[in-house]
C-alpha cells in the first residue's frame, strides 16, 4: 500500500503530454525583462541603470528585508530600461530590460559539467551562499529558500522532505529534472541536508513516474539517508502540508509552519538550483519550463534563462495553437491565467500551458445541491459549500471559526462541484478578509 | 363523558396559569434594562439598516445615538439632515449639519473608448476579478463592471449599464450610504458633495499610469496633462501621479476645466446645456427651462461658498 | 493573435461530472428495481411510473415558468427523479389521480415551495408519499400480491406480521409463511419499487463504483436497525421480528439507500451522516414496533430530513491538523 495524505484529494486526468521530451536549451532571446520582484515578500531593490553593463549572473536588485530575494541577470548585455512593465496578470512592476549582447557569464561561475559532490562548508555558509544566488521555491510558491533554512531558535529540523510529486497534470519540468539530473540533485539534497544539519531526507515522487522513482532509487543508493518514498497518485500532494502527512504522518497544524512538525519541504527544482549556487556559483538566473498543451505537435521541457518572454517559448514549440483561449502561467489546477503573452518567465514559472477554447470555458453554474462532495475532497477538512455561501452574503467576521485561512487553494472543490459552482474564486475571497480581520486585531 | 371533558379543561387551565407564573418569574430574573429612547429613535431612523452610518443596523446606531453625548461623527446619511435634526431636539442634543452627498462614479471607461484585451470568465464579482489579475482591458485601475456595487446596494440606486458596462448611479434615489464605495475593490466611487442644484463637476477617471500608457488603454482616460489645474481660477484642481482630482469644496463649478480637457475626461453633470457661443446671451429656451442660466458660473460658485462658509 | 485569450482564476479544469450525470445515474442505478417491479406487477407498474414522472416534470416546469418565474431546469433530471422515486414508493394499484396528486404535493410543495432544487429541507418524493398514505389510507394501503396465497394478499410482509402478532399469534408460525429468498428477489406484496432488496442493492453498487453516494448513510441506517431489531429479537424472538427480516421489508433499503441519500436533505459530513443515519434506523425500528404504521421508514427519514440543518450547524468534517491536539 503506497503511502498518501489522510484528508481529502482528487484525481485529475494527468496529461503529462511533455514527460518523454528531454530538456533543451531555449536560445537566448533578443531582450530579457527581469521583474524585481518575483519572489513573495518585499521587492528586490534594483541596483543598475540605464546603459549599465551586465554580464550573466550578475546582480540587479539586492534582497531588501528579511523576506526577499537577490536577482540576477540572466543574460550578458545593456540595460536599456528600469521601469514598470506590466507582469503576466497585466499588473504593472518595476522591471530590469536587458538587451541581450552576446552570452557572457560572471567569471566566478564554474561552467563546466564535472559533478562536485562533495561539500564542506558550514550550515551557516551554505545558508549565506543560497541567499546570495537568490533562490527561492522553484515549485510556484517562491518563497526564499534561506529563509526556509534558518530554523528559528527552540525549534529544530528533524528531516528534509524534497517534493518531486508534481501533481499538477500536464507539468514535467521536475520529472525531467530528477531523470537528467539526478547526480546533481542529490548532491543539492545532501548540501539541504548539511545546511539543515539532519541527516534523513526523503523524496517523495508519485507512482505515475516510475521512471524517476526507479532512478532515483539508484542514484540514492549511494547516499545514505536519503530514502525515496514512492506516493500513491492523488491531488494535491505537492500541497506542502499533504506531503509532510503523507511521507511521515505528522500533520502541521493551523496557522503552524511545517517546521513545528520538525521537517522542512523543498522541490527538486530548488535542491537543483542550491546545488548550482553553492557547488558552482551560478545564481538562480535560469529554470527548467514545461511548454504544454494538447494541441501543440510537440510539447517540450525547456532550459529558459529568467525574463525570456513567455511568447518566445510558445514561438519555440511552434507557436500558439489557432485554437488557443487560455494560457496558464503554471499547471491547470493552481496555475493562472495570463492575459499578457509577452510577460517574463519568472523564477516560480513552472510550465506554459495552452488549452483550447473547448477546455477553457467555464460551464455555467446551477443551483448548489447539497452534495457535500466539495466537503469530501478538501484537504484541509473544509466546508467550502459553506464558505462560499458565507463569502457572497460578506459574514467574514462570522467566517472566522471555518478556517478559509487554512484554505491551500489546491482547487479540489471547485474541481469537483457537479453544479460548476466557482467555489474557490469566493473561498479565495474570504480568505483574504477574514486575514484582514485576524490582522487587524494583531 | 362530562366528567372527562370538565377534567380536560380544568388540567389544561391549570397548566396555562402554571405555565404564565413561570414565565412571569423567569422574565422578572432575566429581565434587562434598555433605554426606551432607543426604541423611539429606531422608529425615528429610516430602518434600511444599510450600515452607512459605520454601525451593523439602525438598532446600534440608534443605540450609539442615545448613549453619545454629542452627535460628533454620528450621522444617518440616508435620513439626511432632517432626521438628524429629528433625533437631535428628540433627545435633546445638537445636531451636526452635513451637506448631502451623493456618490459619483470616476470612471468614463465605455466599451468604446476602452477597449477589451482579454475575457474574464470568472465568478461575477468584482473583487474576484480584481484580486486576480489587472481586468479585462489595458487599463488596471478602472471600474471591472460585473456590478459588486450593483449588489451592495440597498436602495436600488446604482445599476450597470449594459451599453456601457459602467456603473450608473441614480440620483433620486442615491442616499450616500456608502457601501458602494466600500464594495467597489478599484475605489472608482466616490462620495461628493451633491452641489447646488446637483450640478457637480469631477474627474471621471483614477488611472495612475502615464498618460501614453493611460491613452493608450481608454480613450477617455486623465492622461495628467495639467491643462485643467493652469485653467481652474479658483486652485481647485490638484494633479498627483498623473492624475487630476478636483476638490469638491473648492470648485465653484466656472466648468472651464470640462471644455479644456483634451480627452473628456472631466464631466459635469446636471448643467443646462451649453450657448453655442460662450459670450453669446442665453437662448430664450434655455432661460425657460432653466432661469439660473442667467447666473454667471462666478455667481454660483460664490452663493454657495458664502453658503458653506455660514454652515461652518 | 487577434483572438483575445480568457482569463480566469484557477482551477482551470474540471471533473466533467454535473447535476444531471449525477440525477441520471441515480435513475440508472433504479432500473433494475424497476424491471422487477414490471416483471411482478406487470403493465400497471410502468402506467403508475410514468404517470407521476411525466407529472413531476409538468409541475415542475409549470411553477418555474409561471409562479417562480424562472428558467424551468427539467434537463437537469431532479424532477424526473422525485417523480420516479415517488412511484416507487406507491402500490401499483393506486389510482393515477392519486398519483397526479401525490405528484404535485411532491414538486409544488415537497420542493417548489422551498425555492426549488437545492432548498427543499425534507426529500420531495418522502412528501408527497407521505401526503397521499396520510389523506388516503386505504387506497395507500391496499396492495396487490405476488403470490397466489390467500393469507398474504393485500398486505405487505410487515403488516401482515404486525396484525397477526396484535391478534396473538406467535411469529414462529407466521415466518412459515415467507421465505428470504423471495423477500430477497422480491417476490412479495408492497410498494412499486420496493420488493426486491437484492435489485435495489445491485444499484446500490452501482452507484458506488459511480461515486455517485458513499456507503455511510445506507450501512448506518441499515446497521442501526439491524442491531436495535437484533436486540430486541434476543430479548423475545416470539414477539420482535429477526433483523434480517426487519432489512429486507418495508421499503428499508430503498429508503436507506436512495432515499435517506438524497444530496439536498442529508448531512454534509461523514460524523453528520452518522448522527442521521442512526437517527433514522432506531425512529425505523420503534414506528415499526410501537408504532401505528407497519413500515415507518418514510416517517424516520422526514423526521431526521428536519433535523439536519441542525446537524450541519454543530458538525464539522474532521480538520487537517487536528489530529494530535495538545
Amino acid at each position: 500500500m503506497l503511502k498518501t495524505f489522510k484528508i481529502g484529494g482528487i484525481h485529475p486526468c494527468d496529461s503529462k503530454l511533455s514527460k518523454g521530451a528531454s530538456i533543451e536549451i531555449l536560445p537566448l532571446p533578443a531582450k530579457v525583462v527581469i521583474p524585481a520582484s518575483q519572489h513573495i515578500g518585499a521587492p528586490a531593490t534594483v541596483i543598475v541603470k540605464k546603459g549599465d553593463r551586465v554580464k550573466a549572473g550578475d546582480i540587479i536588485a539586492t534582497a531588501s528585508g528579511f523576506v526577499s530575494a537577490n536577482v540576477h541577470s540572466s543574460v550578458s548585455g545593456t540595460v536599456q530600461a528600469v521601469d514598470m512593465q506590466k507582469d503576466a496578470m497585466g499588473i504593472a512592476r518595476q522591471s530590469v530590460t536587458i538587451a541581450v549582447e552576446g552570452d557572457e557569464w560572471n567569471e566566478t561561475i564554474d561552467r563546466s559539467d564535472e559533478l562536485v559532490a562533495e561539500c564542506n562548508l558550514s550550515s551557516k555558509e551554505i545558508i549565506d551562499k543560497i541567499a546570495a544566488a537568490g533562490i527561492v521555491g522553484m515549485g510556484g510558491a517562491t518563497f526564499p529558500t534561506q529563509v526556509k533554512l534558518s530554523v528559528p531558535s527552540g525549534k529544530k529540523a528533524e528531516f528534509l522532505i524534497i517534493n518531486g510529486v508534481e501533481c499538477e497534470p500536464y507539468l514535467t519540468a521536475d520529472h525531467r529534472v530528477m531523470l537528467e539530473k539526478a547526480p546533481q540533485l542529490l548532491a543539492g539534497v545532501r548540501i539541504l541536508c548539511k545546511a539543515l544539519e539532519v541527516d534523513r531526507a526523503f523524496i517523495g515522487i508519485e507512482n505515475n513516474k516510475r521512471d524517476a522513482i526507479e532512478h532515483l532509487t539508484r542514484e540514492a543508493a549511494s547516499y545514505p539517508g536519503i530514502t525515496v518514498v514512492p506516493l500513491k497518485v492523488k491531488y494535491p500532494q505537492g500541497g506542502e502540508k499533504q506531503l509532510i502527512d503523507a511521507i511521515v504522518g505528522r500533520q502541521v497544524p493551523s496557522g503552524a509552519l511545517p517546521i513545528d512538525v520538525g521537517a522542512v519541504v523543498q522541490n527538486v527544482g530548488t535542491a537543483l538550483a542550491v546545488y548550482e549556487a553553492v557547488q558552482k556559483n551560478k545564481p538562480l538566473f535560469e529554470r527548467v519550463v514545461t511548454v504544454t498543451g494538447k494541441d501543440f505537435s510537440s510539447p517540450k521541457n525547456l532550459l529558459v534563462r529568467i525574463g525570456t518572454p513567455i511568447a518566445s517559448l510558445l514561438e519555440y514549440c511552434g507557436g500558439i495553437p489557432e485554437t488557443t483561449g487560455k494560457i496558464i502561467n503554471g499547471g491547470p489546477m493552481m496555475g493562472r491565467s495570463l492575459c499578457n503573452p509577452e510577460a517574463p518567465v519568472t523564477k516560480g514559472t513552472s510550465g506554459i500551458l495552452c488549452m483550447n477554447d473547448k477546455e477553457a470555458a467555464r460551464e455555467p453554474d446551477t443551483p448548489c445541491i447539497r452534495c457535500a462532495k466539495c466537503v469530501s475532497v478538501c484537504p484541509m477538512g473544509l466546508e467550502p459549500y459553506l464558505i462560499n455561501v458565507m463569502s457572497r452574503k460578506k459574514m467574514f467576521a462570522e467566517l472566522e471559526v471555518h478556517r478559509p485561512t487554512d484554505c491551500i487553494e489546491c482547487g479540489s472543490c471547485s474541481f469537483t462541484c457537479p453544479a460548476h459552482i466557482p467555489l474557490l474564486d469566493h473561498i479565495r475571497v474570504a480568505k483574504g478578509e477574514v486575514m484582514k480581520i485576524i490582522r487587524s486585531r494583531k | 363523558m362530562n366528567e372527562t371533558l370538565l377534567f380536560t379543561i380544568l388540567t389544561l387551565c391549570a397548566l396555562g396559569v402554571l405555565a404564565a407564573i413561570v414565565l412571569y418569574f423567569v422574565a422578572q430574573k432575566f429581565k434587562v434594562y434598555e433605554d426606551p429612547r432607543i426604541d423611539d429613535v429606531e422608529g425615528m431612523l429610516p430602518g434600511a439598516n444599510c450600515g452607512g452610518c459605520g454601525f451593523p443596523g439602525c438598532r446600534g446606531m440608534a443605540d450609539a445615538l442615545v448613549k453619545a453625548d454629542d452627535f460628533g461623527n454620528l450621522y444617518c446619511p440616508v435620513g439626511g439632515g432632517a432626521t438628524m435634526n429629528a433625533i437631535a431636539s428628540y433627545l435633546g442634543k445638537a445636531a451636526v449639519e452635513k451637506e448631502p452627498q451623493v456618490a459619483v462614479v470616476r470612471c468614463s471607461g465605455a466599451c468604446d473608448k476602452r477597449p477589451k484585451t482579454n475575457r474574464y470568465d470568472g465568478a461575477k464579482s468584482c473583487v474576484v476579478a480584481a484580486s486576480l489579475y489587472a481586468g479585462d482591458t489595458a487599463c488596471s485601475w478602472g471600474c471591472l463592471g460585473l456590478g459588486d456595487c450593483e449588489v451592495a446596494c440597498d436602495f436600488d440606486a446604482i445599476h450597470i449599464n449594459p451599453v456601457t458596462g459602467l456603473p450608473e448611479v441614480d440620483e433620486e434615489k442615491c442616499t450616500a450610504c456608502g457601501a458602494c464605495v466600500k464594495a467597489c475593490p478599484k475605489t472608482i466611487i466616490e462620495l461628493r458633495k451633491k452641489g447646488i442644484k446637483n450640478r457637480r463637476v469631477f474627474v471621471s477617471c483614477v488611472n495612475k499610469d502615464k498618460g501614453g500608457v493611460a491613452r493608450k488603454a481608454c480613450a477617455a482616460a486623465c492622461i495628467g496633462c495639467g491643462k485643467c489645474v493652469k485653467t481652474c481660477p479658483f486652485g481647485a484642481i490638484t494633479l498627483e501621479n498623473n492624475l487630476a482630482y478636483i476638490d469638491f469644496s473648492v470648485c465653484k463649478l466656472c466648468r472651464k476645466c470640462v471644455a479644456e480637457c483634451p480627452t473628456g475626461a472631466i464631466h459635469e453633470v446636471n448643467f443646462p446645456p451649453r450657448p453655442v457661443k460662450p459670450a453669446a446671451e442665453p437662448t430664450p429656451d434655455t432661460v425657460k427651462a432653466v432661469p439660473s442660466a442667467e447666473k454667471k458660473p462666478e455667481e454660483i460658485g460664490l452663493a454657495e461658498n458664502q453658503k458653506t462658509e455660514t454652515q461652518e | 493573435m487577434d483572438k483575445k485569450l480568457i482569463v480566469s482564476p484557477s482551477p482551470h479544469i474540471h471533473s466533467n461530472t454535473s447535476t444531471s450525470k449525477l440525477m441520471s445515474d441515480v435513475i440508472i442505478a433504479l432500473l433494475p428495481a424497476f424491471v422487477v417491479s414490471i416483471f411482478f406487477f406487470g403493465f400497471d407498474s410502468l402506467i403508475v411510473t410514468a404517470v407521476s414522472v411525466v407529472s413531476c416534470m409538468l409541475f415542475e416546469w409549470l411553477i418555474s415558468k409561471y409562479l417562480l418565474k424562472k428558467k424551468p431546469s427539467l434537463t437537469d433530471y431532479s424532477a424526473a427523479l422525485t417523480g420516479l422515486l415517488l412511484a416507487f414508493n406507491l402500490p401499483p394499484s393506486l389510482p393515477l389521480w392519486i398519483v397526479v396528486i401525490g405528484a404535485l404535493v411532491a414538486i409544488g410543495i415537497g420542493k417548489m415551495s422551498f425555492g426549488g432544487l437545492g432548498c427543499n429541507p425534507f426529500n420531495p418524493a418522502l412528501v408527497g408519499r407521505v401526503f397521499l398514505l396520510i389523506s388516503f389510507p386505504t387506497h395507500m394501503t391496499s396492495f396487490v400480491s405476488t403470490k397466489a396465497v390467500d393469507a398474504l394478499s393485500g398486505a405487505t410482509p410487515l403488516a401482515f406480521v404486525k396484525e397477526a402478532v396484535k391478534s396473538g399469534k406467535p411469529l414462529s408460525e407466521l415466518m412459515g409463511y415467507f421465505s428470504y429468498g423471495d423477500l430477497l428477489m422480491g417476490d412479495k406484496s408492497g410498494s412499486l419499487g420496493e420488493i426486491s432488496a437484492a435489485a435495489l442493492l445491485l444499484g446500490f453498487v452501482y452507484l458506488l463504483i459511480r461515486k455517485v453516494i458513499t456507503w455511510h448513510i445506507p450501512v448506518y441506517i441499515l446497521g442501526t436497525m439491524f442491531l436495535f431489531s437484533g436486540l430486541l429479537w434476543l430479548i423475545d424472538p416470539e414477539t420482535y421480528l429477526d433483523p434480517m427480516f426487519q432489512i429486507l421489508t418495508g421499503g428499508a433499503i430503498l429508503g436507506a439507500v436512495y432515499m435517506a441519500t438524497d444530496y439536498v436533505t442529508s448531512p454534509m459530513n461523514n460524523r453528520g451522516m452518522l448522527i442521521y443515519g442512526v437517527g433514522i434506523g432506531v425512529i425505523t425500528i420503534l414506528i415499526r414496533v410501537w408504532g401505528a404504521y407497519p413500515e415507518g421508514i418514510s416517517f424516520a427519514i422526514l423526521i431526521m430530513n428536519a433535523v439536519v440543518p441542525l446537524i450541519n450547524k454543530y458538525t464539522h468534517p474532521r480538520r487537517f491538523g487536528m489530529v494530535k491536539a495538545k
